[in-house]
C-alpha cells in the first residue's frame, strides 16, 4: 500500500518537474501488467524507475521517456483491449507486457497487426517464440525478455545436479506442476533433463490452478517416496507451501515457485516457505551484475518493498528499448525490431542477447555461460539466500526439521 | 490408512462447510435474503486476521479476534448498504425485491472482493494457526489445527442451537423464520430480529473465514467459489433448513474428499455438483426442505 502511494506521488512529482525541459516528442512505453498479483505488481514501478533514471540523464537523444500504465486484472481480454488503446489512442512506441504466458500469447498477434514492439518481462511459455519462428514477418515485433520454460527446466536440472544429486545422493523425483500454458514445455523439459542428471521421475502430477486443498496431492506424492518434489508453480504458491509445512510433508520442494521470488512471500505464508528452493534470475543481495544491487536498493528506497522477478526484467526492458531506439535513430517499428535483435546489454539479470531469426526460438534470451545463468535460492529464516551457483552463493543449504533425507551423506 | 485419511480430512472440511453454510441458510430462513456476498465476507474476515498478524505483528489470538470483528462489520455493512435500503424502498415493487437484493448483494460482494485485491493483492494469504504441529492418529499424520477447526466449528454450531432453542431472543428468531407476521402480532419488532440474525451471521461467517484461512488459505479469487459452495450446500440441504444444511455439508465434504483421494484432486468438485443437479430434478425443495 505504501509502495503504491509513493509510486503515484513519485510519478506525479516527475511529471511536474520535467514538464518544461523537453523539446522533442516523448517516447511512450505502455506497461500492461497485473497490478494486483505479486509477480506482476513490480512490473510497472520498475519500468517507471528505469524511465526516471534515463530521463534524469537527458532521456534518449533529448526525448523523454513516458511510461503509460494499464492494469489488466490478470485477464487476456482486458490486456488485448489495453494494447489496442495503448497503440491507437495513447500512441505508445513500445509495450512491456505481463508475466502470464496466456496473456502474452493473446497479445502476440496484436503486436504483429499493430506493428508495435512488445517485450514480456515475465511470461515463460516456449510457444511465444515458436510462433515467431513459424511466422517471422508477422510476429517479429514480440521479444521474450524472460527465460523460456525449456531454459528454466534446464537451469533447475543444473542446480539439482550440484545441490541434490551429488551431495545428497538423491535418486528419485516427482514433478508437481500447475496446469497452465507455461508448464507444458517446462514439464517436457523436466521429463527430459531430470533422468540425465540421475533423478528418476517416479510420477508427474499436474494440478488445477484452482486447487485449494493440497492434502490428497501431498499424500499421493508421499506414498511414492521420492527424494524430492520438483515444482512448477506460479499461479498457486501460498497454499501448497503452507500446507506442505502444516502437514509436515517430509520431502523437499525444489524448482520454480514464482510467488516465492517476491520478498512478501514470507508474510503471505507466515514463514511456511522456510526451506523452499526456487529458481530465479536474480535475488536480494546477489550481485549477478554490477547493476543488480543498485537497482534493488533504488527500488526498495522508492517503493518500500523488493521487486519480484519480473521487476528486474521490466527495468532492464526499458533500458533495452531506449538503447534500441537510440541505435535505430527513432521509433520506426521495423528499425526498432532490427535494433532490438542486435541487443547486447548487461542488465540486472546478466548479459542479455536475443536468439536470431532462424533459431527454433527466435527472440528468446540466450542462456548459459557468458549470458544468463540463473540462480537457485532458498528461503532461510525470513531471507532469500542464494545457494547456487557456487561463485554467487551467499550461504549453504539448510533443511526444515520435518524434512527426512533418505541417503544423506552429510 | 486411506479410509482413515478420508474420514479425518473429510470431517474437518465438512465441519468448515457446515459452519459457513449455517449462517447463509439462517439469513435466508429468517429474512428471505440470499446473500451472495457471503464469500466476500468470509475472505474479508480471513484477510483482516492475516493482515493484523503479519502486518502489525499481533499474535494469532488477537489476529483471530480482529478477523471476527471484520466479519461482523462486513455483515452489518452488507445489511445496511445492500439489503435494508431495498427492503424499505417504496420505489421497488414488493415482488421484485428478492431479485433486487440478490443483485445488490452480488455487486456488494464484487466490490468487497476488488477492494481486497487492490489493498492486499490477489495472492493467497494464510492466517496464523492457533494450534501448531501434527498428530498421528490411525497412522494418519494430520495438522493439529485441522482437529481444532472441526472442534471450533461444532462448538459454534452447538452454541447456535442453544441460542435458537433455549433463549428468548433465539426463539423469537426461530418464530420469525416460521411466521414473520405472527411474530409482529406478538409485539416483537421484525427489524430488531433482522439485526440479531445479521449479527449471528457475521460471527459465523467471520469464524468460518478465519478457520478456512488457517486450514487452506484464502485469496480474493476464493470469493466466488466460497459463495457457490455455500449456495449449493444450502440448496442441497433445503433452503432455510439449518439441519438440512449440516447434513448436506457432510455429504458434499465427504463426496469431495473421497473424489480427491480415490479418483483425482482435479475432479474434486464435480460429483457434488452432479448430485446437486440430480436433487434439483428429483426433489427441487432439497433433501430436507420445507417448501
Amino acid at each position: 500500500m505504501f509502495s503504491l502511494k509513493s509510486f503515484l506521488l513519485a510519478s506525479c512529482a516527475t511529471a511536474l518537474m520535467s514538464s518544461a525541459a523537453w523539446a522533442a516528442d516523448p517516447i511512450k512505453i505502455g506497461v500492461i501488467a497485473e497490478a494486483q498479483a505479486v509477480a506482476g505488481s513490480s512490473i510497472a514501478p520498475a519500468a517507471q524507475l528505469a524511465a526516471e533514471e534515463i530521463n534524469a540523464k537527458g532521456g534518449v537523444d533529448g526525448r523523454k521517456i513516458e511510461i503509460v500504465v494499464y492494469d489488466n486484472h490478470s485477464s487476456s481480454a482486458e490486456s488485448v483491449r489495453a494494447f489496442q488503446r495503448a497503440v491507437s489512442e495513447d500512441k505508445v512506441n513500445a509495450v512491456i507486457a505481463s508475466y502470464i504466458s496466456e496473456v502474452v500469447l493473446a497479445l502476440e498477434p496484436w503486436a504483429g497487426r499493430l506493428k508495435t514492439l512488445m517485450v514480456t518481462p515475465g511470461a515463460a511459455s516456449d510457444v511465444i517464440t515458436q510462433n515467431i519462428a513459424k511466422n517471422y514477418d508477422q510476429l517479429k515485433y514480440t521479444f521474450h525478455g524472460y527465460l523460456t520454460s525449456t531454459s528454466l527446466a534446464g537451469l533447475v536440472c543444473d542446480a539439482a545436479k550440484d545441490l541434490l544429486v551429488e551431495p545428497y545422493k538423491m535418486k528419485t523425483a516427482v514433478i508437481m506442476s500447475e496446469d497452465a500454458a507455461w508448464t507444458t514445455p517446462l514439464d517436457a523439459g523436466y521429463e527430459k533433463c531430470l533422468p540425465e542428471i540421475g533423478l528418476k521421475v517416479v510420477d508427474h502430477i499436474r494440478m488445477s490452478p484452482d486447487t485449494t486443498d493440497f492434502t490428497p496431492i501431498f499424500n499421493k506424492i508421499e506414498g511414492l517416496k521420492p527424494d524430492v518434489m520438483i515444482t512448477g508453480i506460479s499461479h498457486v504458491g501460498t497454499q501448497p507451501t503452507v500446507q506442505w509445512k502444516s502437514q509436515q510433508v517430509p520431502i523437499p520442494m525444489f524448482g520454480i515457485s514464482s510467488q516465492a521470488t517476491n520478498s512478501t512471500f514470507w508474510k503471505d505464508t507466515n514463514g511456511a516457505v522456510e526451506g523452499v528452493f526456487y529458481n530465479a534470475v536474480s535475488g536480494p543481495g546477489v550481485a549477478v551484475t554490477p547493476k543488480t544491487l543498485p537497482f534493488v536498493e533504488a527500488f526498495q528506497k522508492k517503493f518500500g518493498n523488493f521487486p519480484s522477478y519480473a521487476g528486474y526484467t521490466s527495468y532492464d526492458d526499458v533500458y533495452m528499448i531506449a538503447d534500441a531506439i537510440h541505435r535505430a535513430g527513432g521509433t520506426d517499428p521495423d528499425k526498432m525490431v532490427e535494433a532490438m535483435e542486435a541487443t547486447d546489454y548487461v542488465g540486472t539479470i546478466g548479459r542479455i542477447a536475443f536468439k536470431p531469426k532462424g533459431d527454433p526460438n527466435p527472440h528468446a534470451l540466450r542462456t548459459g555461460k557468458g549470458y544468463i545463468t540463473g540462480l537457485m535460492l532458498q528461503w532461510q529464516s525470513g531471507k532469500q539466500v542464494n545457494v547456487w551457483p557456487k561463485e554467487l552463493a551467499a550461504g549453504t543449504i539448510t533443511w526444515p526439521s520435518f524434512i527426512k533425507l533418505k541417503a544423506a551423506s552429510n | 490408512m486411506l479410509f482413515w485419511q478420508i474420514l479425518i480430512d473429510g470431517f474437518a472440511i465438512s465441519a468448515l462447510y457446515a459452519l459457513g453454510a449455517t449462517g447463509f441458510t439462517l439469513i435466508f430462513g429468517v429474512s428471505g435474503v440470499l446473500n451472495l456476498s457471503h464469500g466476500a465476507i468470509m475472505v474479508g474476515a480471513a484477510v483482516a486476521a492475516w493482515a493484523a498478524a503479519s502486518e502489525f505483528g499481533v499474535g494469532p489470538y488477537t489476529g483471530a479476534l480482529i478477523g471476527i470483528l471484520a466479519g461482523f462489520i462486513l455483515a452489518f455493512a452488507t445489511y445496511f448498504i445492500a439489503v435494508r435500503p431495498i427492503q424499505r424502498s417504496k420505489a421497488i415493487a414488493e415482488s421484485e425485491k428478492e431479485i433486487f437484493i440478490l443483485t445488490a448483494t452480488l455487486l456488494w460482494g464484487i466490490i468487497t472482493q476488488e477492494a481486497i485485491a487492490y489493498l492486499f493483492t490477489n495472492n493467497a494469504k494464510t492466517v496464523l494457526p492457533i494450534v501448531e504441529g501434527v498428530t498421528t492418529v490411525f497412522g494418519v499424520r494430520t495438522p493439529r489445527n485441522e482437529y481444532f477447526t472441526a472442534v471450533i466449528c461444532w462448538v459454534a454450531i452447538g452454541l447456535l442451537w442453544f441460542l435458537v432453542n433455549r433463549t428468548r431472543r433465539g426463539k423469537s428468531v426461530m418464530a420469525a423464520s416460521m411466521n414473520p407476521r405472527g411474530v409482529t402480532l406478538l409485539g416483537i419488532e421484525l427489524s430488531s430480529i433482522y439485526l440479531t440474525v445479521w449479527a449471528i451471521y457475521g460471527l459465523l461467517a467471520g469464524v468460518a473465514g478465519i478457520l478456512l484461512g488457517m486450514f487452506l488459505g484464502v485469496s480474493s479469487y476464493s470469493v466466488g467459489p466460497l459463495t457457490a459452495s455455500a449456495f449449493s450446500i444450502v440448496v442441497l440441504g433445503g433452503l432455510g433448513s439449518v439441519s438440512g444444511s449440516l447434513i448436506a455439508a457432510y455429504v458434499v465434504g465427504y463426496l469431495e474428499t473421497g473424489t480427491a483421494y480415490l479418483i483425482s484432486p482435479a475432479y474434486r468438485t464435480i460429483p457434488a455438483l452432479l448430485l446437486l443437479v440430480v436433487v434439483m430434478y428429483l426433489r427441487p425443495q432439497g433433501l430436507f426442505g420445507r417448501r
